[in-house]
């Protein structure tokens, strides 16, 4: 093994040592391929998106370097929609049509997904979502490599459920107003009446986007608590966390009391945080910083690494989270379906995903359904240290498939999980 | 009297050394029981975990302390088989106490959860009773009154046993009748419901509620009726307490939030109210204020990381400063040219908004900044069991109030307060009276953009730093100056405080969406009523 990488890194060597002898002649025979990156640099989303444009970057440069997708370079085409739901759209129609991405990688909030899903289904594009979500979608265009919500909601719950968690007997759902918090929630809520618990022990609340004043809802969680073992489900997204975290501790609110476990808040949200008041929050995800197995170690050093080399606002502090993980997971997907298709075809590439596997810093080699279009994932439930980094308290033996149509909502009884192409309607 | 003060609290003291002889004497010092640190550090389930820290606390072995503290600081490591306190680069064995330099690579945390953390909090809390000092045994004896827990009541009766103020023995009582609640003989348990009235903590509420509560089938889930009775009584005490705690959180909130808006429009008061230019860019100048206190915070991490604590001390005249020749250099550049034309103001004001956050992304970037709160301003007071007023929004509402004190006092005092009045008044006669007008115009716009660099100030405390830090207060501003009538400084303070108020209130009911639409909705109904109120050319701008 050892003496196979060191021949590759000498082929490597001797390559980038020709290529710069004779660069003129090859640059100008380079081929190349184009490729989008969509998140928003700018506004109430960009604390969580912009890191996941650089982790893109980063893995477009460590491909190139090791000879690109089938000996194309990856030129990468970034756009910023500014956290604006309708400039997702248009950026993304601009990939597609005018510089002809081969593929997108992209969005944050289910809003902008959902806003750019019909330009993708009608251009018949091909966008990787890192993120975790709702569930409720399963398009031909699109590959998930964020959690549904079997992947992340209902094992949270459940653990808050258990004894070990805190035995919750009452529920506080708290959102930002839009798709994503409200499914989430709905699911949660029919999950939670299979589990005996009643609506009168449920109660959900939705603040918008960009709140920043927590008093009013904190005074609220408390006097919920009075009726009960309470824990609160945040679904807040964006820049709100840092009010909300705030405000839970100069209230005073501990882990132990009301623990708050929450779907996106992750190493980089808490970055702008205190965050010894919140040790025991609690946050589930796929991946944690704090794992410990050699490829994230790895990944780790290489981030860390290119943050420096590119002077990188985070350079001092890199960190690496779940969204993270998963951007870097879907463009590898990507360019093994490539090399496997033979092609950059988007349909070709489709039919070629489904089934790949890799190797991921979540230390699992992880694997695309062969039909659903989401990844099997590990699921951890990590508690805030002192530092901001997360303990992980509770995990799966594996990784699990994903049911992106909930099993608890009555209206999906009986969907097939199977992505099927939409055909133009002329 | 000093003297008798004195004579007691050192017999206290003494009374308790002996105590604590006595009970050294009975229970020698032995070495922490290796199985049971083992036990801690390494079982698999939380069950093992929790049976070692009560072993730990009954044992009332000295050692146990410091070994739970550093468990619950997160320093406890294993490395092998040994288990390790590690203080910095160093490392005590926690079963034979010798040193151990440097710290082992191979060492990793003890991880704890949320139901382990909460049984080591009240074991803490539970060992502190037996502490000299009575701010120490208070608070331990508040920590145990929030969380009480079976295991704790052995200590709990022996601190009890011992204990002579009077109100670390009233929270001692109140944890040995949660405890005895559910179980125990009937007199206890009532004795227990009664003690339990007299608590203002909203865990009350929740150890009572069983009590009372029907189970599904319709029956009750406490048979003896006697005690449902009682803890009936108890339960509406306990919540007549939490209901005056809840409204005056409530009241605090909106105050809160008044301030916030007060302090953001007053700037505005000025430059809209009283010279009548509409400035798109004021929200603008709040997030120049933001920024300049972001700088100084760094220059304070970079130079005097001593003195960190004290940075809004430089930070609150630097943003006044930032904004307020801001301000000016806008007055003398743009808005000057366009008095009388309000249209062209706003056009150009808000160009002038779009390249300010333009600018600050391009020197910022486009990501929020970190402001950090002084040590002194995080956390809150306890000012009732189940109200905690954060120092923040303390600090922040004195900081408006003496705000709306100065620029009182500037417009009615010096000859610059007496100018700009003049000027409003009657440009003309002020003219003629030798004012110079253009130099007032520039100071008073440079006054109110300073003002709102105050605000950038005090919000980058609560909230976000980013380039659109502007654009979430410039409408409410606007509506504050609107509502408490244009020309008017008392107004802009009363609509302030108002609409925080009816915000919250209306939030506290039906949630923080609503909230904000339906103060929007009062907003639209007031100016259908009043349609002077918005635009209304008023002062300088009728004149020109």
């Amino acid at each position: 093994m050892k003496r196979r990488a060191f021949v590759k890194g000498l082929a490597l060597g001797a390559a980038t040592a020709a290529s710069g002898l004779i660069a003129p002649r090859i640059l100008a025979a380079e081929k190349t391929v184009k490729v989008g990156v969509l998140h928003s640099l700018s506004g109430t989303m960009a604390i969580s998106e912009t890191v996941l444009k650089d982790i893109d970057l980063m893995t477009f440069e460590e491909i190139n370097r090791k000879g690109g997708v089938m000996g194309h370079r990856i030129v990468p085409v970034v756009v910023d929609p500014a956290s604006n739901w309708p400039l997702f759209a248009e950026k993304a129609r601009q990939l597609l049509t005018v510089d002809k991405v081969a593929a997108v990688f992209g969005c944050w909030t289910s809003v902008s997904r959902k806003s750019v899903l019909p330009v993708f289904e009608e251009l018949n594009g091909l966008l990787f979502y890192p993120v975790q979500y709702e569930g409720e979608e399963l398009s031909y265009n699109v590959f998930y490599t964020g959690a549904a919500p079997n992947q992340q909601a209902i094992p949270a719950v459940e653990y808050l459920m258990s004894e070990d968690g805190g035995g919750a007997k009452r529920f506080f759902l708290l959102g930002t107003d839009y798709v994503y918090p409200r499914t989430t929630n709905k699911i949660l809520r029919y999950f939670l009446h299979s589990k005996g618990i009643t609506d009168a022990d449920i109660e959900e609340v939705y603040t918008p986007f960009g709140h920043s004043d927590y008093q009013t809802i904190v005074a609220n969680i408390k006097k919920f608590a009075g009726g009960g073992k309470t824990a609160v489900v945040s679904t807040i997204n964006g820049d709100s966390n840092v009010p909300f975290y705030k405000e839970l501790g100069n209230q005073g609110l501990k882990a132990t009391d009301i623990p708050v476990v929450a779907f996106s808040v992750g190493e980089e949200e808490l970055r702008g945080v205190d965050t010894k008041p919140l040790v025991g929050q609690l946050a589930a995800w796929n991946y944690f910083m704090s794992l410990k197995n050699p490829v994230n170690t790895a990944w780790k050093a290489e981030w860390a690494a290119y943050t420096k080399r590119k002077k990188l606002p985070y350079a001092d502090r890199p960190l690496t989270n779940d969204p993270m993980e998963a951007s870097y997971v879907g463009i590898h997907m990507w360019k093994q379906a490539v090399e496997k298709a033979g092609s950059f075809d988007v349909d070709k590439v489709i039919a070629a995903v489904g089934g790949q596997k890799f190797s991921a810093p979540d230390g699992f080699t992880i694997e695309m359904d062969p039909h659903n279009h989401h990844l099997h994932k590990p699921v951890f439930i990590g508690q805030v240290r002192a530092d901001g980094q997360f303990d992980v308290v509770w995990k799966t033996k594996g990784p699990i498939k994903a049911q992106p149509w909930s099993p608890y909502l009555p209206e999906d009884k009986g969907k097939k999980e199977i992505a099927v192409k939409m055909t133009k309607k002329t | 009297m000093a003297k008798l003060h004195i004579f007691a609290s050192v017999m206290r003291v003494v009374l308790a050394l002996l105590a604590l002889a006595a009970l050294g004497l009975a229970r020698p010092a032995l070495a922490l029981d290796t199985a049971v640190v083992h036990k801690l550090a390494f079982a698999e389930t939380s069950e093992d975990k929790i049976a070692a820290i009560n072993a730990l606390v009954e044992s009332g072995d000295e050692q146990a302390e410091p070994l739970l503290k550093a468990l619950l600081a997160g320093s406890v490591q294993t490395s092998g088989d040994r288990v390790l306190i590690i203080n910095g680069s160093t490392a005590i064995d926690a079963v034979t106490g010798e040193k151990i330099s440097p710290v082992p690579a191979d060492a990793s945390d003890v991880v704890l959860n949320n139901r382990i953390r909460g049984v080591l909090d009240s074991a803490v809390s539970a060992l502190r009773l037996v502490s000299h000092d009575r701010a120490t045994r208070l608070k331990a004896a508040r920590e145990l009154a929030d969380d009480p827990r079976a295991a704790a009541l052995p200590v709990v009766d022996r601190a009890l046993a011992r204990e002579t103020d009077p109100e670390i023995k009233g929270l001692l009582r109140i944890v040995a009748a949660s405890v005895h609640l559910h179980a125990g003989s009937k007199i206890e348990r009532l004795a227990a419901i009664r003690t339990l009235a007299s608590s203002g903590n909203s865990k009350t509420e929740t150890l009572l509620l069983p009590l009372v509560a029907k189970k599904p089938d319709g029956s009750w889930a406490e048979p003896d009726a006697e005690i449902r009775v009682a803890a009936q009584t108890s339960l509406a005490d306990v919540r007549g307490r939490l209901a005056w705690g809840e409204r005056i959180g409530l009241l605090f909130a909106g105050l809160s939030l008044g301030s916030i808006l007060m302090i953001a429009a007053l700037g505005l008061a000025i430059t809209y109210g009283l010279m009548g230019v509409i400035n798109m860019a004021h929200g603008e100048l709040i997030m120049l204020g933001a920024y300049a206190t972001y700088v100084v915070q760094n220059l304070f991490h970079a130079y005097a990381p001593g003195a960190f604590d004290w940075y809004l001390v430089a930070a609150v005249p630097t943003a006044f400063a930032v904004s307020g020749i801001a301000g000016m250099i806008l007055e003398r550049t743009v808005i000057r040219w366009l008095y009388g034309r309000p249209l062209e103001t706003l056009l150009a004001t808000w160009g002038i908004s779009l390249m300010l956050i333009q600018a600050v992304r391009s020197v910022f970037g486009a990501q929020n900044v970190q402001v950090d709160n002084p040590s002194w301003m995080s956390g809150g007071v306890q000012a009732l069991p189940n109200l905690v007023l954060p120092y923040s929004r303390i600090v922040i509402i004195l900081f408006a109030a003496a705000v709306v004190a100065g620029i009182w006092l500037l417009l009615t005092r010096p000859r610059l307060g007496l100018y700009v009045r003049g000027v409003t008044q009657n440009r003309a006669m002020a003219s003629c009276l030798g004012v110079p007008t253009a130099r007032v115009d520039t100071l008073a716009f440079g006054l109110g953009c300073a003002i709102a660099g105050l605000a950038g100030c005090a919000l980058s405390q609560i909230g976000n730093v980013g380039p659109a830090l502007g654009k979430g207060y410039i409408v409410d501003s606007f509506m504050v100056v609107v509502l408490g009538g244009v020309g008017q400084l008392a107004g802009t303070v009363y609509a302030g405080i108002g609409l925080g108020l009816v915000n919250k209130l209306i939030e506290s009911w039906s949630g923080a969406v609503i909230a904000k639409i339906a103060v929007l909705v009062f907003i639209i109904i007031f100016i259908q009523k009043r349609p002077q109120g918005l635009f209304a050319l008023k002062g300088r701008a009728v004149e020109a």
